[in-house]
């Protein structure tokens, strides 16, 4: 009896309610407009890199052939020949173009398996490691931004700027060493790196919960520095927005503080933030690599250190690639954030 | 008794003083204009009686009564509760007046929301109504729309219905047509004066333009410098305006026709500007003054009546008008 | 293009005035038909704008100079910097002896024994030595790879940004190729392929930095060569490489020079990262290699690691404090009244 009224009593809820989760068109052109934008810079990325590659001294094939200890030239030359790196560089280029075509990275010479598989099993590592350290530094900067300028020029925001400036010069990689010491070494809460405790056998709740732990000190290491960033700049984003005509519009309304700053304020200081979190993409991939190497967290970025100490060019090349390709779609994610966030982002 | 009572208004920054013992009043459904250049602290004066002054600045003195209640004493809460509800306020950019990232529906909705308490079904509809009132044609399609999408002249109407969603009893409206096209400014003004009658609203029009005063208010109050320098009617003041500050305007205005100035003899030009006339060692218009005495120079005029609802602080202009209206009578 | 102009940061394109006042000024500008009262307009007296053509006036050194050293934490970081740039310079006469070598019983903790103060590592070498001669290095390598970056992102940038067209829409391209691909992995690859010596480390690190200073650059040359004074260079018949270098470059140097700090300590930063990994020099001893083999020891000599990374952390503090002294000082408009 009551089902049907509810129904068609909510039945325009959820059609309002999906029409704000499905993108509009504008946003869907926007979303387009920078995928088009991503594919030359994806094609120049992949031919410089090749090319740059290709002027490092030694290749694969010498390195194994070092690590085997003596080796004739005719096995230098099979090894050579197995890897095609006898062909002619615009030749290794083409056939690297055209396996890339096909979705293929090549193979590893080092690990004898396949890039992509290679790379597949490290890359979510990486990503969750990224994500979550982005969240978070996303969440704690923004938050400690809006604080420092809501006491703009108060102790609060004097100390917290400090704090920041601090967070702002530590190396990632020390800083994970500190914590090490403090909390795995002489605390001993919480595990000092891999990505999972070895031989234990967990499962369901015991297995997340084994590797959250695993996941903290690398999160927060990498985090630090982004918090920094992003604190300072929502505080700017949010001390200029408030000098605007509208916040007075605002509290002319009669809003509450909190009111005129969560509605008014900060939407509009988010999208500068938004912006920036897109340009360090990059560096958070970069860092991403150092701090793997302190926590042996087994993702992109310490098979790229392998891979640099093996020199596997087509590892690197597939490493470089694909990291640049998460930036570019991420970044695509975040024009579309901001096309949903700005209705001024109009597409040209 | 009169709905708006501001006492010795005095606002202060840390190195200045730009209003300095204001007082003048607003009665229902009256329209007062609130006239003077740039700097003369008209702006400041009306973001104060709302407790909407920039940080830094703050009320030094006096009172601002509305309804009978001291808004400088109430708590924030309080007059957090007056604004919007009871007195609204509209800007003079509507540019930048509304939020960018917002929907009308979204901004309008919001105030009824609080003040008023309704649904979010019914604030829509509301709005849409209001988006009518302040004729947007097609409210139902504009009410999502963003104010990127509406000219300035339809922001300002959408600020118009903002302010008016609640029914204040006094709306402020600082410069509202300054930043519009000439063509539309007549048309806002008139929307703004039709509002006033139906909705049984005060207006206090704060502007520098002349030509709004002559048309749209009742009574006229000339600041300069942070001080007040004449009151009166707009009959009286327009045909027979008694501080030179005021004539000067007057003569200035090339909106008024000829033969409505016809005082002290020609002033075509106000020499010099606020910016010079800062020293408070005397009358602020003085450096500016052609009929300037010594006297002048020394000590600062108090306003004085030139008839019962015209005073003038100009001891100058004061003595002659009452001579001559002496010798007449 | 789009998203390279979108990404600048938000606070050169807004004017500080948001004043209460606007009468005179703002009706001239957005004006339609000049107000009733020209004759008597008055500048708003109180809310003084700082307009476009203000800052184009050349900054008052000593003004900029009393404004930095009004500010004390601008002062604490120069006084940092000084220490270590005199630690750095005064390394060969403090601690001649090769700071790689031998001195004294391994793992001696900071305090331990009066001739080495902060100890010693596991291979008995002085960690104060170490510490003194890292100096050099990091300083060395930020200071080159900065130099480098600067005049390569003031090349690239005033070429983009005052041309226009074409070549702009290529150098944009090229920065955005640079800025995707994740610098600090280009670094590690770049230094494996040329060998981890300084020189190659150096131009490593200027090759990440560049295009940051190259997209400042950009936007400050694409602001500036519409103003009136560079409009005027050209009626005047001035070649473009006049205008760039007389007339634009000087009024685009203040953001460069703030940025230049922060360049140096994001490179201090990233040498210290890759001599960490084992990736930096092996012939000469850095801060970052001090961390790196500190690690091995780390559950039983965390100080090993725990004082080349402070010294690390306030280096990089310093000149990040001056960074934001110099910032505050020559743009005194991007901070008044916040």
């Amino acid at each position: 009896m009551s089902a049907p009224l509810i129904l068609s009593k909510s039945a325009p809820l959820i059609a309002a309610m999906s029409a704000r989760l499905i993108p509009s068109p504008r946003v869907l052109k926007a979303l387009r407009r920078s995928l088009l934008q991503a594919i030359p810079t994806v094609l120049i990325i992949v031919i410089l890199n090749f090319f740059l590659l290709r002027l490092a001294p030694g290749n694969a094939a010498d390195v194994l052939a070092g690590e085997a200890g003596a080796a004739t030239a005719e096995t230098m030359a099979a090894l050579r020949a197995r890897f095609g790196l006898d062909l002619p560089l615009m030749e290794q280029l083409f056939a690297y173009l055209g396996n890339l075509a096909q979705f293929s990275l090549g193979q590893s010479p080092r690990y004898n398996m396949p890039v992509a598989e290679l790379i597949g099993q490290r890359l979510p590592n990486t990503l969750i490691l990224m994500l979550l350290a982005l969240g978070g530094a996303l969440a704690v900067g923004i938050a400690a931004g809006a604080v420092m300028a809501a006491f703009a020029g108060r102790w609060t925001d004097r100390a917290l700027s400090v704090l920041a400036l601090l967070f702002y010069s530590i190396p990632g990689f020390w800083i994970g060493l500190m914590l090490i010491v403090l909390f795995s070494v002489k605390l001993g809460w919480l595990p000092s790196g891999g990505a999972e405790t070895i031989g234990a056998v967990h499962s369901g709740w015991d297995a997340a919960l084994d590797r959250a732990r695993h996941l903290v000190l690398p999160t927060v290491s990498l985090a630090l520095f982004y918090v920094a960033i992003y604190a300072r700049l929502t505080r700017g984003a949010m001390l200029e927005v408030k000098a605007q005509d509208y916040i007075r519009t605002a509290r002319a309304k009669g809003l509450s503080p909190a009111a005129v700053t969560i509605r008014h304020t900060l939407r509009n200081a988010l999208l500068p933030v938004t912006t920036m979190a897109g340009v360090h993409l990059g560096g958070l991939m970069g860092g991403a690599v150092v701090v793997e190497t302190v926590y042996s967290w087994p993702g992109l970025g310490r098979l790229a250190y392998e891979a640099v100490m093996g020199r596997d060019f087509n590892v690197l090349l597939g490493i470089l690639l694909l990291s640049s390709l998460i930036v570019v779609a991420v970044n695509a994610l975040i024009d579309l954030l901001q096309a949903t966030l700005d209705p001024r982002i109009e597409v040209r | 008794m009169a709905l708006l009572n501001v006492e010795d208004l005095t606002i202060a920054f840390p190195r200045a003083t730009p209003v300095r013992g204001l007082s003048f009043s607003v009665n229902p459904r009256e329209t007062v204009a609130l006239v003077g250049e740039s700097g003369s602290g008209k702006s400041l004066t009306a973001l104060a009686l709302l407790g909407l002054l920039p940080s830094g600045a703050r009320i030094a003195s006096g009172r601002v009564a509305f309804a009978g209640r001291d808004l400088t004493a109430l708590k924030d809460r309080d007059l957090r509760a007056v604004r919007g509800r009871d007195i609204a306020m509209i800007f003079q950019e509507p540019m930048t007046s509304l939020n960018p990232v917002l929907t009308l529906g979204d901004q309008i909705t919001e105030v009824v929301r609080l003040h008023q308490g309704l649904s979010r079904a019914a604030a829509k509809r509301r709005a849409v109504e209001l988006l009518d009132l302040v004729r947007i044609p097609e409210p139902q399609r504009r009410v999502d729309e963003h104010p990127h999408q509406l000219s300035g002249g339809m922001r300002q109407r959408v600020m118009i219905a903002i302010a008016v969603a609640c029914s204040p009893k006094l709306l402020i409206a600082d410069e509202p047509t300054t930043a519009l096209d000439v063509t539309i400014q007549a048309q806002v003004l008139d929307l703004l004066d039709g509002l006033r009658r139906d909705l049984d609203m005060a207006l206090l029009l704060i502007t520098h333009d002349l030509g709004v005063v002559a048309e749209w208010a009742d009574r006229v109050v000339v600041m300069y410098a942070g001080r007040k320098v004449e009151e009166a009617p707009f009959a009286p003041l327009f045909a027979a305006p008694l501080h030179p500050y005021t004539r000067g305007l007057l003569n200035a205005s090339p909106r008024l026709e000829e033969g409505h100035h016809h005082s002290l003899g020609p002033l075509l030009e106000i020499p010099g500007s606020i910016a010079s006339a800062a020293a408070e060692t005397g009358c602020a218009f003085a450096p500016r003054c052609p009929l300037v005495r010594a006297a002048c120079r020394t000590r600062v005029p108090e306003p004085m009546a030139a008839a019962d609802d015209h005073s003038v602080a100009c001891p100058v202009t004061f003595t002659r008008e009452s001579e001559h209206g002496l010798a007449v009578g | 293009m789009t998203s390279f102009e979108s990404r600048l940061p938000a606070v050169a394109s807004h004017g500080v005035d948001h004043g209460m006042d606007h009468g005179a000024t703002d009706a001239a500008q957005s004006a339609p038909p000049p107000p009733a009262w020209t004759n008597i307009h008055a500048p708003d007296a109180l809310r003084a704008t700082t307009s476009d053509a203000e800052r184009l006036a050349p900054v008052g050194r000593w003004r900029a100079t009393r404004a930095y050293l009004r500010n004390p934490t601008a002062v604490i970081g120069l006084l940092i910097l000084a220490v270590v740039l005199a630690a750095a310079a005064l390394a060969p006469t403090l601690f001649p002896e090769d700071p790689l070598a031998m001195v004294d019983r391994p793992l001696q903790w900071p305090g331990q024994n009066p001739d080495y103060p902060l100890g010693t590592d596991a291979l008995g070498r002085d960690v104060l030595a170490g510490l003194v001669h890292g100096a050099r290095v990091s300083l060395l390598i930020g200071a080159a790879a900065t130099l480098v970056s600067v005049v390569a992102g003031v090349l690239v940038g005033a070429t983009s940004g005052y041309f226009g067209g074409r070549i702009d829409d290529a150098l944009v391209k090229l920065v955005e190729v640079f800025q995707t691909i994740p610098g600090f992995i280009l670094l590690i690859v770049t230094v494996a392929i040329a060998q981890p010596t300084i020189p190659a480390i150096t131009l490593a690190i200027a090759l990440v930095s560049w295009p940051a200073v190259a997209r400042l650059v950009r936007a400050e040359f694409r602001a500036l060569r519409e103003k009136d004074m560079v409009m005027a260079a050209r009626g005047l018949g001035y070649g473009h490489t006049r205008i760039i270098l007389r007339e634009i470059l000087p009024n685009a140097l203040p953001p460069v020079i703030v940025m230049a700090s922060v360049t140096v300590a994001t490179a201090i930063l990233m040498e210290s990262a890759l001599s960490f990994m084992g990736l930096g020099d092996p012939n000469t001893i850095s801060w970052g290699s001090m961390i790196g083999a500190g690690r091995e020891m780390l559950r039983t000599a965390w100080y090993l690691s725990a004082i080349p990374g402070l010294a690390i952390v306030v280096t990089v503090l310093a000149l990040n404090l001056i960074g934001d002294g110099l910032n505050d000082a020559l743009n005194p408009r991007l901070s008044e009244g916040r």
